[in-house]
């Protein structure tokens, strides 16, 4: 249909669409509709076409070819294009991931359209669309709109209501054919981080951080221990990192990774501007930390003047009494 | 080889800023401003690729007012052979669109064999230029790496890109378009040398219309700046370890449903 908003798929390079689609999908539900899924992928399984249905999708466009994975910005953003200009979607929403934050911006530039990119709420003012995007280190909200459709634009993961499942609800699956683009970059390989068996620090709903009070990396082991009870995953703060006591791929923070939880516990975590500005959107903040002056009590939500190391492990069995009621 | 680094003069992040006047921008009085870090991964790593070949040119550019000369300078001091400052009220409200735009117009006049930019520019946080700059081009281009190396004959850049739970590395042909993560290099800091020499080294103005660019009305724009709504006042839980941990985990339970 002329006038969809579309939601770009973001899967598990498995056939499964992620957790996230289903805050995309709700989103644009919310704004209106009628909301259509866009498939990008190698191969979808029937269960995950089943399941945008359930989340809402009237229709699943489906672009199923081996040129869509690997993922490269100029396979997906052509035929992404080519579809866009036969169906004249109102708007292509996805999710900020490593894959559309690139594709749909070159996308956007495809299109001559403009892109708001990881978007923390939508509202419709008459016919148009104004887009809400945390701007300077997230100390302002920047709105936005665009000139003209496709309103392009990505949002930031557990920050939208989740569509809830309904069962019986289905997406018609239509297979358009589009031409591949010759992809100029190849794919040489793909190099796995060692598990911790704990969740991605971006998708994760609770998130444990430690900062400079952790006074050294051997220390996050009773971190991880935590996070195993609760199924958090765990970050670090810029000075962690920067002393070498955590990957680079952990920080949290302006020059790290934005997180918006549902729970977001900060451990010996001073709190500076730079790693407010990526976490401040979470839901819930709680903080422990020995200096009661600490800045992040400023946004706290719940906070614990006290020893890190004598809370954590407190913690970490309370928590695992009230999971194991 | 010759390497052109797109940069973007922003804020510093210890900066307070303030809404403007119009409550569009921010207002600028008393703001220190800086290269955005990430654009100086891309210097850094600009550098390193030309002294790695012993030969080389590499262009530092930039969008924006007269201020932006300092940015541009810094990178100068760096090491940069000189720079490009894009500098014309026509692209006072620029979107991402219109950088691209006018960041291809230069690179299709000099012609460098690699493009570096920062992953995002820490004011706006869009993060699009670098794929939106690639698209205008035509040219491959790969976000977020954490590594690169050019090969020996100058054809070709193998870039790692940072995805979630690993990198995926791609072989681009050149020319093309990547973008610097933290954790691709540690930037050097500029030498006295370095600034001394930066002052005589040229920074060339480019208005809108030497690039056969008009003024284009962008395709996003900036309705209203906001500031944050306040939180809820938070609270600091009393009492020993054990008797906090306790109301703390009750807290989070039964009020906040967090847990």
């Amino acid at each position: 249909m002329a006038g969809a908003i579309w939601c770009v798929v973001e899967d598990d390079r498995k056939g499964t669409p992620k957790k996230v689609m289903a805050e995309v999908i709700g989103e644009a539900a919310r704004l209106g509709g009628p909301v259509e899924a866009v498939w990008l992928t190698d191969k979808a399984s029937e269960d995950g076409l089943r399941e945008l249905g359930s989340w809402g999708a009237t229709k699943v466009w489906l672009l199923e070819n081996a040129a869509f994975a690997p993922y490269r910005s100029e396979v997906w953003a052509a035929a992404l294009a080519e579809l866009a200009a036969a169906q004249s979607p109102k708007a292509i929403f996805g999710p900020v991931t490593s894959r559309q934050r690139e594709a749909l911006a070159r996308l956007a530039a495809r299109l001559g359209v403009g892109i708001a990119a990881d978007s923390v709420a939508f509202a419709m003012e008459g016919d148009r669309l104004v887009a809400t995007r945390p701007v300077y280190a997230g100390k302002l909200l920047s709105k936005v709109t665009w000139a003209k459709q496709p309103w392009v634009a990505t949002l930031r993961p557990n920050v939208f209501r989740p569509a809830e499942s309904q069962a019986g609800k289905t997406a018609a699956v239509e297979r358009p054919g589009v031409k591949i683009a010759n992809a100029q970059m190849k794919f040489i390989e793909r190099r796995e981080e060692l598990s911790t068996g704990l969740p991605e620090l971006a998708e994760a709903e609770i998130v444990i951080s430690g900062g400079r009070g952790m006074k050294g990396p051997e220390n996050y082991v009773i971190l991880e221990n935590m996070g195993k009870v609760i199924g958090a995953a765990v970050g670090a703060s810029r000075a962690a990192v920067d002393a070498g006591w955590r990957p680079h791929r952990f920080q949290i923070g302006q020059t790290g990774r934005t997180i918006s939880p549902k729970l977001y516990m900060g451990f010996g975590v001073s709190g500076a501007i730079q790693h407010l500005a990526g976490m401040r959107t979470s839901k819930v903040i709680v903080a422990v930390n020995k200096d009661p002056e600490a800045p992040i009590f400023k946004i706290a939500d719940y906070g614990i003047v006290a020893d890190l190391f004598e809370v954590v492990p407190a913690l970490t069995a309370e928590f695992k009494r009230l999971l194991e009621k | 080889m010759k390497i052109l680094v797109a940069i973007k003069q922003v804020p510093d992040t210890a900066t307070q800023v303030k809404i403007g006047a119009g409550g569009k921008a921010i207002d600028t009085a008393g703001i220190t401003w800086i290269v955005s870090p990430y654009d100086e991964f891309a210097v850094e790593e600009a550098l390193r690729v030309k002294e790695k070949r012993g030969q080389g040119e590499v262009v530092a550019v930039c969008l924006g007012p007269d201020r932006a000369k300092e940015a541009l300078r810094s990178c100068l001091a760096m090491g940069c052979d000189r720079a490009i400052h894009l500098n014309d009220p026509a692209w006072t409200a620029a979107d991402t669109l219109t950088t691209a735009r006018a960041l291809a117009a230069v690179i299709k006049q000099e012609q460098p064999q690699l493009v570096l930019c920062g992953r995002q520019a820490i004011d706006d946080d869009m993060g699009a230029v670098t794929a939106q700059l690639s698209e205008v081009l035509g040219w491959p281009c790969a976000a977020w790496i954490m590594e690169e190396s050019v090969d020996a004959d100058g054809k070709n850049v193998r870039a790692a890109r940072q995805v979630e739970g690993g990198l995926e590395v791609f072989d681009l042909p050149l020319p093309a378009v990547i973008s610097a993560q933290k954790g691709l290099n540690e930037p050097r800091y500029p030498t006295l040398k370095g600034i001394m020499g930066a002052k005589k080294k040229e920074i060339k103005d480019v208005k809108a219309s030497d690039l056969g660019l008009g003024a284009e009305p962008p395709q996003l724009s900036v309705v209203a700046l906001e500031a944050l709504p306040p939180r809820p006042p938070g609270r600091v839980i009393q009492g020993d370890v054990a008797t906090a941990v306790k109301e703390l985990v009750r807290a989070l339970r039964e009020e906040a449903k967090a847990i």
